[in-house]
């Protein structure tokens, strides 16, 4: 996976509530076995008319945000499905890191498998990064993941909470399953545990 | 001992590791699979070498793409990436040893209604799969959510999931249901109660008297939709009915195991001074039949109620209800019982089970629908076999409807069964997002009974005035 350290980039607004994961990538590109190449249909329905065509006032597809790299996004972002297919497109645009006041839960956890950094701020804060986000290009927000702070383009320092062991694992590019394995003996142990007391598992 | 919930019950009975922050290994009892989420996991696996752990604990069955027509078993009907993502999970399934219902299989069906069929899903067990839904089997009091593919290969690994504990939710329906009200009309009032993230970095329990006199498949219901209130998961605390419904199951214990394991069931509730981080509290008698007018399961309403006012929300909220009304084709203040439908779907994780479809033949019997299309797809093969055996799927094609083979079907759309632009859905299904159904289709989530009403009137009806 790769690391996450530091972001200087455009911040697309998308102030819309509740984007949810059909939005994000719809399911006619879940058929796929591959996680690569997801990009170009990131947002597809909103994206693209029926012919393919980019529909002209759609954040990304305006000049200004085409390079964004951040997404400052409305309350409750990446809510419904569990699909990782969302987190895949996000990253394989070229974005790293949402801001938002709020993400569901199972898209949360996604972003830490995929380099993406997810940012929990206060409604005012994100509100203050929304405004930046709709400058346009001449405006690039900072992201310090080590200082655990998100700089808009005028200064403006916030900073933000985030669990150390996903810190951990994002700024190191770590493998999960591997930290795992290494502790095969303690799951070891506790299967031959448990298969003793609850043998019908 | 200080007193625990149900969720601290579960959770400490399943911890292999603790590391100092609170980051915790959680041993996963029952893994289950479905061929849309799984094949970068199992990819994963090969490249590096792996194998999984716990074939015997892996369950799966494709599910999300499969046909639902009766001639499916000609893989022509499959669209050439829906085979492939099939085929990769039948070779998956084979080279790594896991159990497997392929669609040829009468027990094949969506995943969340066969692992409770199948007796894989007990008490106090911790059960996950590549998919939201997975909040279903809670209403056995089983520690069950939604991983990403990511999680899936990790589970496939190691049998475990790198998690940290949530908090505690406490959902009470006090009192009794009134006569037409259902498990859907529960847990969307309580979704329209909390909004769609109030459930956000909780585990739910759902309690209280309206929950108990639910049944094991109402229950399922309920805790379905957990995950459309954002939270990590829901529970209902075993108890006789969950106990009858496991007996006997093939994958459920047996003789003495059995006796072990129902001693150890009856152990899984919250102890009476248990703490909560949040309390919600609904009282049945003011639930009533429901349906969602929006695009997020949050903007739900009574039958009776009107569209509202965008102005009437506050915040990102105005907006966005704009622009549902917008999707959704409709105007402020219109009665949501004027609303016309032209399709009307029966069938998902959510209303797929025997119960939801004989409650749907009930209003149905004798009657003719008056919509374009209306379909039942049962949740299982052996869904479809009961009710057949009980004469459902005759009244379901005498009144019009299609009767269709297992599957999720019209829920999410990633087969054949779609709607066109503009046609608008009544559904049994869970979500009512943009494009869910189909390309600008329009979706309004509802109980079967009302399903069953909105296809014989055409348009959003309230059961009661259809019931004798």
């Amino acid at each position: 996976m790769e690391k996450f350290d530091t972001l200087s980039g455009i911040a697309a607004p998308m102030p819309l509530v509740n984007i949810d994961t059909d939005m994000i990538i719809p399911k006619v590109f879940l058929k796929t076995i591959k996680r690569s190449g997801l990009g170009v249909n990131l947002f597809d329905e909103m994206r693209y008319d029926r012919q393919g065509n980019e529909i002209a006032d759609f954040v990304l597809n305006q000049p200004a945000y085409r390079d964004a790299s951040i997404l400052v996004a409305g309350d409750n972002f990446g809510c419904g499905s569990s699909r990782e297919h969302a987190p895949w497109a996000i990253a394989d645009f070229g974005i790293r890191c949402v801001i938002s006041t709020s993400f569901a839960d199972i898209f949360y956890n996604n972003c830490f498998k995929n380099g993406i950094l997810p940012i929990v701020l206060p409604e005012d804060q994100r509100d203050a990064l929304m405004k930046d986000a709709e400058k346009g290009a001449n405006a690039r927000i900072e992201v310090d993941l080590e200082a655990q702070t998100v700089t808009s383009s005028d200064g403006e320092v916030f900073t933000f909470d985030l669990d150390p062991f996903k810190k951990h694992c994002l700024m190191n590019g770590l493998d999960d399953i591997g930290l795992t394995m290494e502790k095969a003996a303690s799951i070891d142990t506790f299967e031959s545990q448990v298969s003793a007391e609850r043998p019908w598992v | 001992m200080s007193p625990k919930t149900l969720y601290d019950k579960i959770w400490d009975a399943h911890v292999a590791h603790e590391a100092e922050d609170g980051t915790c290994l959680l041993y996963i009892d029952r893994h289950l699979v479905h061929e849309v989420t799984s094949p970068q996991a199992f990819e994963g696996l090969r490249m590096a070498g792996r194998k999984v752990r716990a074939p015997e604990k892996t369950i799966a069955v494709p599910d999300h793409n499969v046909p639902t027509t009766l001639d499916r078993a000609n893989a022509e009907t499959m669209t050439e990436d829906s085979r492939i993502q099939v085929e990769a999970l039948d070779k998956n399934a084979k080279d790594f040893g896991i159990h497997y219902y392929p669609v040829s299989d009468v027990r094949q069906g969506i995943v969340h209604i066969v692992g409770p069929e199948q007796g894989w899903t007990l008490p106090g067990m911790t059960v996950v799969c590549g998919d939201s839904h997975t909040a279903t089997h809670g209403a056995f009091g089983a520690l069950a959510h939604g991983i990403g593919t990511s999680e899936v290969e990790h589970v496939l690994a190691t049998q475990t999931l790198i998690q940290k504990k949530s908090k505690n939710m406490k959902v009470e329906i006090t009192g009794h249901l009134r006569p037409g009200v259902t498990a859907k009309d529960i847990t969307m009032s309580v979704i329209g109660a909390t909004g769609t993230a109030g459930g956000t970095g909780y585990v739910i329990e759902y309690c209280g008297t309206a929950i108990e006199d639910l049944s094991m498949e109402g229950r399922m219901t309920v805790c379905n939709m957990a995950i459309e209130g954002g939270a990590r998961a829901g529970l209902i605390a075993p108890d006789a009915k969950t106990f009858a419904y496991c007996k006997g199951r093939p994958h459920a214990p047996k003789g003495a195991e059995w006796e072990a394991a129902q001693a150890w069931w009856e152990t899984l509730y919250s102890d009476d001074d248990a703490h909560w981080d949040k309390v919600v509290t609904l009282k049945g008698e003011d639930i009533a039949p429901s349906v969602t007018w929006g695009t997020s399961p949050e903007d739900v309403l009574p039958i009776d109620a009107v569209v509202p006012e965008p102005s009437s929300f506050e915040g990102g909220k105005v907006g966005a209800a704009q622009r549902s009304i917008d999707y959704m084709g409709l105007k402020p203040g219109q009665k949501l019982t004027d609303i016309e439908i032209d399709t009307v779907f029966i069938g998902s994780c959510t209303n797929g089970r025997i119960e939801d479809l004989r409650a749907a033949a009930e209003v149905l019997k004798g009657k003719k629908i008056a919509v374009k299309r209306a379909m039942v797809v049962p949740g299982s093969g052996l869904v479809r076999a009961q009710a057949e055996e009980e004469g459902l799927a005759d009244i379901f094609k005498e009144a019009g409807f299609e009767w269709r083979m297992a599957g999720c079907s019209m829920c999410l759309a990633m087969n054949p069964d779609q709607l066109a632009e503009g046609e608008r859905c009544a559904s049994t299904s869970n979500r009512n997002f943009e494009g869910r159904q189909g390309y600008k289709g329009r979706t309004h989530l509802v109980s079967p009974g009302m399903a069953a009403a909105a296809a014989i009137t055409g348009r959003l009806t309230d059961v009661r005035d259809l019931m004798a």
